[in-house]
């Protein structure tokens, strides 16, 4: 198989996971981009690991690894999202803008808890 | 290693699978990223990670094939599914999951994507992975985690201890910080 | 030997020392606000004055026993105390001309510093009496002892260095003392003006000792005397001494600030104002004459300085109302007469009228003193008929003006005809000049030391007893001579006053004695004839239209203040605009610059988290395509 194929599929995989993160404002989905992200290099670990017919199958190893990392970083994901969410009420990402700098008497409401 | 690469045309059997199975994951991933519907986009992302788990069977991974349908599609997904029914979001169509900064994302994802293609096609045009089946299956790639990546591997499972504790700290409401 | 002197010197400075820093101690047994602090201070000055002069004494003793030297050309002084002493205490190194911390004990100084001791002690014991109520009497005295040991400094240097300390000492207990009362705006003023117009000549004078000390290749007096100084050289070091000189021994055109000088204690004016720092720059210039000699032009520039200002002041003087106003422009004319004699060439003649004027112009200080302790007010006016009240008062003040008017045997009368004979005996280009104005000085002189005389002590007394005296100016009239211990010095300084001019009895220019003491009893019965007209009128009248210009002493103080004053002032306060609009202008507009360009960058501070990621990305991303591009 002609290593471009999985290659460029998995360059446009993660332009779309970037787009993802970027113009979604539901912080789960911002979630799901960045899973489509991962998913992006893990198709890349295992295309190159399958053209260099690494014999420590060190590609797929750390594909291994990456997925579990990425379970691990959704459950720890979760567990802020939700936290956000218990606080403010909302999981909307633009709109929690507590690092915005303002005047200190400007009305910004509902973001400063 | 590509001294023997046949051409681009006619592609081989694989290859014809794969580039669809590639054509579905890149499609599910874009509605995953446009659909109006939360719960929609979840289970794009089951179809999308499904279509991935299909393309690294052609590409003889077999094992991170089937770890990727039982971890991603069996348990991420459903946790984000259970993220979505905690934050009581919207089942239904809802028109501002997209925040005001579309076109500018747009506008760097292809970006991206063009400098990405780019690289990558002047880099690795002339490759060639020959396929050899059995070299991805769980015997070998177990006994290579347990020889030469058991290190790392006991790491991992301290990492995900912490985040274990890490994700009951954060999620429960019993446990106050200090002030 | 040297020890001694130096001595002479330190004992008044560390009287002062302890005067400022023991003199409040507490021992314990004393109730508080009793008078220790003010005995305990008196003590201090007075026993460190007494010393001092028992010193001097010693030194004339000492320097009386040297060998004459032979030879022409030796200073004058050589003939009444040949002896010398002279030694070096301490070399500092500067790394170009050394300077040299040393004394020297010749008969110029010691009749300088005996002047000088007997004054001072005069003083310290009259202020006892004087300062009876003042709560800064230990300050005061402790600075009239420094005040001593600076003046002593300038007298016995060996060094221009060493004596250019003592001088600026000198000028700044002037304005310690000036300012003594300084509750009083206008006093503090006074000392401000003092301050300032002497520092001004001051400036020259230390330049003055640069030119001559680098020519000299030594600091040393002895070095300056005996070295070639090419002419052009000495001329300038010497003119820029002079405006030192000017300033401190108050001559034109730096003389205004020594009337104002007079709202100081009356004793702090019989010492500093009359007989001793202001006396200074003639001593500095009788001190460094062979220089002086051999820079014509600076003789003939002092000539003329003093032309002007002997006669000027002597105007002034007639016409002012303030009896201490009237005394400061008498010195201002004296010291002119001492100036006209080193004009002249005779720097004895000079030092012979430093010496009685010293002697009977702090007599007529503290006899002011007493008269105004008694009148409770400064003003002539206020003055009159106090000849039976006070009748010790009286009869040493009539010996004062005797001296001040030159008439005969009163040691004025010896020493003014030796300045005038020189002064008509010389060659100078301003001689003519000089002369004439010397001989119209005398005239006037006359005219007011009689008229003095004659408002403060005949006439009907015109006395009203102040209700509520300021602070040293007045004090309740209470109608009796003043208490001993003012009456003592006065008593003593009278002697000299009187006397001393029998020193020089031996050179009496008979001539010119005569013309000028005709010229004196002129000037003086013409006042007198006017006071018998009307008694209760001030003979200034005589001076007709122009009396309001002598009393304003010419206006040169409004000229200064037009000339100098003001356009200082208003550059000073363009200095300060230009300051705050400009230099702060820009310090505050870069900041409010750098605040205005922040609130643009602040704007991308949003606060959304995608913002950042996106912009992130998109630089990456520009970096990547410019590395690729660009290598």
């Amino acid at each position: 198989m002609h290593v471009v194929y999985p290659v460029v599929v998995s360059a446009l995989l993660f332009s779309i996971g970037v787009y993802g993160v970027l113009a979604r404002r539901n912080a789960i989905l911002v979630l799901m981009s960045v899973e489509l992200m991962l998913n992006a290099v893990n198709l890349n670990l295992v295309a190159f690991d399958v053209w260099l017919r690494d014999r420590l199958h060190g590609g797929q190893v750390l594909t291994l690894f990456v997925i579990v990392i990425a379970a691990a970083e959704v459950g720890l994901g979760l567990a802020i999202v939700l936290a956000v969410f218990r606080t403010r009420q909302t999981i909307d990402v633009d709109r929690l803008r507590a690092l915005s700098e303002r005047a200190p008497g400007e009305a910004d409401g509902e973001v400063r808890s | 290693m590509t001294a023997q690469a046949p051409g681009f045309w006619p592609p081989s059997g694989p290859e014809i699978i794969f580039l669809l199975l590639g054509a579905v994951t890149l499609g599910s991933a874009v509605l995953v990223v446009t659909t109006r519907q939360l719960v929609h986009a979840a289970l794009w992302l089951v179809v999308c990670f499904g279509a991935l788990a299909g393309g690294y069977l052609v590409l003889t991974a077999e094992f991170v094939a089937w770890v990727q349908v039982l971890i991603y599609v069996g348990a991420v997904v459903v946790l984000l599914l259970f993220g979505i029914m905690l934050t009581r979001a919207p089942i239904g169509r809802s028109a501002d999951l997209d925040s005001g900064n579309t076109w500018a994302a747009a506008l760097v994802a292809v970006a991206m994507a063009a400098v990405l293609v780019t690289v990558l096609v002047s880099g690795f045009r002339m490759a060639y992975a020959p396929l050899d089946p059995g070299q991805g299956a769980a015997k070998p790639l177990g006994s290579s985690v347990f020889r030469t990546w058991v290190l790392p591997f006991e790491a991992l499972s301290v990492l995900l201890l912490a985040a274990l504790i890490g994700a009951i700290v954060l999620s429960r409401t019993d446990i106050k910080g200090r002030q | 030997m040297i020890f001694v002197v130096a001595l002479v010197v330190l004992l008044p400075f560390l009287a002062a020392a302890a005067g400022l820093l023991a003199s409040r101690l507490r021992t314990g047994r004393e109730a508080p606000g009793d008078r220790a602090a003010y005995r305990r201070a008196a003590w201090f000055a007075i026993a460190a004055a007494t010393a001092s002069l028992a010193l001097t004494v010693w030194l004339v003793l000492v320097l009386t026993r040297g060998a004459v030297p032979a030879g022409e050309g030796r200073p004058f002084w050589t003939d009444l105390l040949p002896g010398r002493l002279e030694g070096t205490l301490s070399v500092v190194e500067t790394g170009s001309v050394p300077v040299a911390v040393s004394l020297r004990a010749d008969g110029l100084s010691v009749l300088a510093g005996m002047l000088v001791v007997v004054v001072a002690l005069a003083v310290q014991v009259y202020s006892v009496g004087y300062m009876r109520d003042e709560p800064r009497y230990p300050s005061y005295s402790a600075f009239v002892s420094l005040f001593t040991s600076a003046m002593l400094l300038v007298v016995y240097a060996g060094d221009l260095i060493v004596l250019y300390v003592g001088w600026e000492i000198m000028g700044l207990c002037s304005y310690l003392l000036i300012g003594h009362w300084w509750e009083d705006r206008a006093n503090s003023r006074a000392a401000v003006k003092a301050f300032l117009v002497t520092r001004l000549g001051d400036v020259g004078f230390l330049f003055g000792v640069f030119t001559l000390g680098i020519a000299a290749g030594s600091f040393r007096i002895d070095d300056i005397l005996r070295a070639d100084i090419p002419t052009g050289t000495a001329v300038a070091g010497t003119l820029l001494l002079l405006a030192g000189v000017a300033g401190k021994s108050a001559q034109v055109p730096l003389q205004t600030w020594l009337p104002d000088a007079m709202a100081g204690p009356t004793p702090i004016s019989a010492l500093i104002h009359a007989a001793t720092m202001v006396a200074a720059g003639i001593f500095i210039v009788a001190r460094l004459y062979p220089v002086f000699l051999g820079a014509q032009p600076t003789l003939d520039v002092l000539g003329v300085v003093a032309a002007v200002g002997m006669l000027g002041a002597a105007l002034a003087a007639l016409a002012q109302d303030d009896l201490k106003r009237v005394l400061a422009y008498s010195t201002i004319s004296q010291l002119a007469y001492m100036a006209a004699a080193l004009a002249a060439g005779s720097d004895r003649a000079a030092m012979f009228h430093l010496v009685s004027h010293g002697a009977f112009k702090a007599l007529l200080f503290l006899c002011a003193g007493l008269v105004i302790h008694h009148a409770g007010s400064n003003l002539m006016s206020h003055m009159g008929g106090l000849r039976t009240a006070m009748p010790v008062t009286f009869w040493t003040t009539t010996i004062g003006l005797a001296a001040l008017m030159g008439l005969p045997p009163a040691s004025g009368f010896f020493s003014k005809d030796a300045v005038i004979a020189a002064v008509e005996h010389s060659r100078g280009a301003a001689q003519p000049f000089l002369y004439a104005s010397a001989l119209l000085t005398v005239g006037v002189t006359g005219a007011y030391a009689t008229r003095a005389w004659l408002r403060t002590f005949f006439g009907p007394a015109r006395i009203e007893p102040l209700p509520e005296p300021p602070p040293g100016t007045a004090h309740v009239f209470d109608g009796r001579e003043a208490p001993r211990s003012m009456l003592w010095p006065v008593g003593v300084l009278a002697v000299p006053a009187l006397l001393l001019g029998f020193a020089g009895v031996r050179e009496v220019d008979w001539g010119s004695a005569a013309v000028s003491l005709v010229v004196a009893l002129l000037g003086a019965g013409i006042v007198y004839a006017l006071w018998r007209g009307a008694p209760d009128q001030d003979p200034a009248r005589m001076l007709g239209p122009f009396q309001a210009p002598c009393e304003r002493a010419f206006y040169v103080d409004a000229l200064y203040a037009a000339l100098i004053v003001r356009p200082v002032l208003r550059l000073a306060r363009g200095v300060v605009r230009t300051d705050a609009k400009v230099v702060d202008g820009a310090v505050r507009g870069s900041g409010r610059a750098t605040l205005g360009l922040s609130t643009l960058v602040r704007l991308a501070q949003t606060g959304n988290a995608q913002l950042y990621v996106t912009g992130l990305l998109a630089g990456l991303l520009l970096i990547a395509v410019a590395a690729v591009v660009l290598t």
